[in-house]
């Protein structure tokens, strides 16, 4: 710990002298030929979210396999020409698996992995794949439709709001399911979504927030990366919904429930692949099942029935037999997409670009 | 629109202006003197984490504060050192400053990630608050924010009608007559410089303690930067700041306000809202050019040798 930190202040020097990013060595040395793991992240491991959780993940592997790995970690990469750089420095220097960890590094990992095919590379949140890459994606929506569930239930203004970021698939995803908990549980209330075009602005969240509470808003919904949401709630005495990580500390009172990303089972078992020479390329799509969404915990302020309800969604998705996207799923101009009886299949899901009927909001372009 | 929203998106407007407000009104001294520091983002950031860790650390918010403006000036400091006790080039000094901050707050702060403190509370003064429209957004804010009304009305005071306002004017205008005539050249910009520091630090704290009670990598987003074009764009004239601060505040509030009221305008363009209109509002009133350039202060980022 004491060396990443050191690292972490030379890495402030030297970005003073021009270098915008640099080599963190996670671990000093292993015995035995230690399994060398590389992450590339696009954020800022302290911003308490989205590279946070992944970070998580990366100590998690540590922890599991101690000496048989040593991990490697860049931060704050630009999701561009600098990535590629990046991730062949990692390539480079001995590294066997590499995790590009945000979709804007997907062509940048396509273009190393076909320069360096003994090195295994996985890339978050894209779709696209090589003999030595493979992809990895988590279904949030799955804890945003307990999120939406557990909010139609505790809203006494029957206005919900939600902070979203850009209108990409998956953003409008986790809306639409959502939506879709709404529309069983409780179709009187409205969704107030408001987009502040950033993953990560505590000040513009927060201003977010508040502009939805002066509009009656009381329960708070994000796909933001900070807690700032959730402590503007517990200011205001409204109910707040955390994302990527657990933030109930940040709203004692107004915390309902986080819908938390946990990497680091994914990360463990894809390094064990390597080790035993088992690794094959794959897209994975990962959800409650298999544990990369979990929801620590319920407040106490939600009541007992809520509370076994909204367990028993979470046993239901877990296995298998509730599907956020269980048909009829019907888009906002009326049209059946999905006819009673069936789901919403991942390949559908993974390009969605269109909202759910009972959201009363366009689409931005 | 009822009057209770209006009220409440102008609360809104002075609370987002205010970090803006304090940093812009730093500069804009500092430029007055003469030099440009373009280290704000990074004395900013400073501040937010030496505020929330003396915050959180010894439970006094007035400790928080008070660490901030400690840490902003240490920072001008530093530039102070390199820019005019060295007389390095202030752009590129400016901008270390920026990438140096940025790197050490997230250093000093990578273990107070996701720890909570209990943020300054708006303290809505008797009476006053009840006014109808204007009493909640002058009246029921922070300490911080009423103390940015009074920083803001000192420093037009002090460039209006004092005699250390006119001096740090000559040195800004014409260092080497001012200092012909025996003005300390140096110890002005210094004096300057650190208040920029502090300003900025004071900035920094209110969005880790009050603000947005939390410390997280790089939370200033950018507004150090903004406020640094406001002083541009307000043609280094105190009221003008204040103005596009709180224009700018505004429109960010807007932006939000109107797609929660189900508004069909584009989100990405009411995005821009701020800039245009800050932008707008600020080169109509400078149009004429030849008064723009006269504005601003003839020495800016000009190193002074007292030899030559």
């Amino acid at each position: 710990m004491k060396r990443r930190q050191f690292n972490k202040l030379l890495t402030g020097v030297a970005a003073g002298i021009g270098l915008s990013t640099a080599l963190m060595s996670g671990q000093a040395m292993a015995a035995d030929d230690p399994l060398k793991v590389g992450f590339v992240y696009v954020g800022p491991i302290g911003d308490h979210g989205w590279s946070y959780q992944h970070d998580q993940g990366r100590l998690a592997l540590e922890e599991h396999f101690g000496d048989k790995v040593e991990t490697t970690y860049v931060e704050n990469v630009p999701e561009g020409a600098d990535a590629e750089r990046v991730i062949r420095n990692l390539a480079q220097s001995g590294h066997k698996l590499i995790f590009t960890t945000s979709f804007g590094f997907m062509n940048a990992t396509v273009k190393v992995a076909k320069r360096y095919p003994d090195v295994k590379f996985e890339h978050a949140t894209g779709y696209k794949l090589a003999d030595n890459l493979g992809t990895y994606i988590s279904k949030t929506y799955e804890g945003r439709y307990v999120a939406g569930y557990v909010a139609s239930q505790m809203t006494k203004s029957n206005k919900i709001g939600y902070i979203a970021s850009f209108p990409i698939p998956e953003v409008i995803r986790d809306i639409n399911s959502v939506q879709m908990a709404l529309n069983k549980y409780n179709p009187d209330a409205e969704l107030k979504i408001i987009w502040v075009n950033s993953w990560f602005d505590p000040g513009k969240e927060a201003d977010a927030a508040n502009a939805m509470m002066d509009q009656g808003v009381d329960v708070i919904l994000q796909h933001t990366d900070s807690p700032a949401a959730m402590q503007a709630a517990e200011r205001r005495g409204k109910y707040a919904v955390g994302q990527a990580s657990d933030m109930s500390s940040f709203g004692p009172n107004a915390h309902l429930l986080s819908v938390v990303d946990e990497w680091g089972p994914h990360y463990i078992a894809q390094a064990q692949k390597v080790m035993d020479g088992t690794w094959e390329s794959h897209a994975m799509v990962e959800g409650m099942t298999e544990g990369a969404i979990v929801i620590p915990s319920f407040a106490d302020s939600i009541p007992a029935d809520v509370k076994a309800e909204a367990e028993r969604l979470v046993a239901g998705i877990q296995d298998g037999s509730i599907h956020p996207f269980a048909g009829p799923v019907v888009n906002q101009a009326g049209e059946v997409m999905v006819p009673e009886g069936e789901v919403l299949s991942w390949e559908e899901l993974e390009k969605m670009n269109w909202y759910i009927q009972g959201i009363d909001a366009e689409l931005p372009k | 629109m009822d009057i209770d929203l209006i009220s409440n998106i102008l609360y809104a407007m002075v609370r987002t202006g205010t970090p803006l407000l304090l940093i812009a009104l730093g500069e804009l001294v500092c430029e007055k003197s003469g030099v440009l520091n373009l280290g704000q983002e990074g004395m900013v950031l400073m501040g937010a984490v030496a505020g929330f860790v003396a915050a959180l650390l010894t439970g006094s918010l007035m400790l928080g504060f008070l660490l901030a403006i400690a840490a902003g000036i240490a920072m001008s400091l530093l530039f102070g050192f390199i820019a005019l006790g060295l007389n390095a080039n202030q752009v590129a000094t400016g901008l270390a400053l920026t990438i140096f901050g940025t790197g050490l707050s997230a250093f000093i702060g990578s273990d107070f990630v996701g720890k909570p403190i209990t943020g300054l509370e708006p303290f809505a003064l008797p009476l006053l608050s009840e006014i109808p429209l204007l009493g909640k957004m002058l009246f029921s804010q922070d300490m911080i924010v009423y103390l940015s009304f009074f920083l803001f009305a000192a420093v037009y005071w002090f460039f209006r009608s004092s005699r250390p306002g006119l001096i740090v004017k000559a040195v800004g205008e014409n260092p080497h007559a001012a200092n012909a005539i025996g003005l300390p050249v140096i110890r002005t910009r210094y004096l300057a410089v650190m208040f920029g520091g502090a300003m900025a630090g004071l900035a920094g704290g209110y969005l880790s303690i009050a603000y947005t009670p939390l410390w997280a990598e790089n939370m200033s987003a950018g507004r150090g930067w903004i406020a640094l074009a406001l002083v541009v764009f307000a043609s280094w004239k105190v009221e003008r700041v204040l103005l596009g601060a709180w224009l700018f505040g505004l429109a960010s509030i807007l932006h939000l306000v109107f797609q929660g009221l189900g508004f069909s305008i584009s989100s990405n363009l009411l995005a821009t809202l701020p800039y245009v209109a800050t932008i707008l509002v600020l080169v109509l009133l400078s149009r004429n050019q030849v008064r723009a350039r006269l504005l601003a202060p003839m020495s800016l980022g000009k190193p002074f040798h007292a030899s030559s």
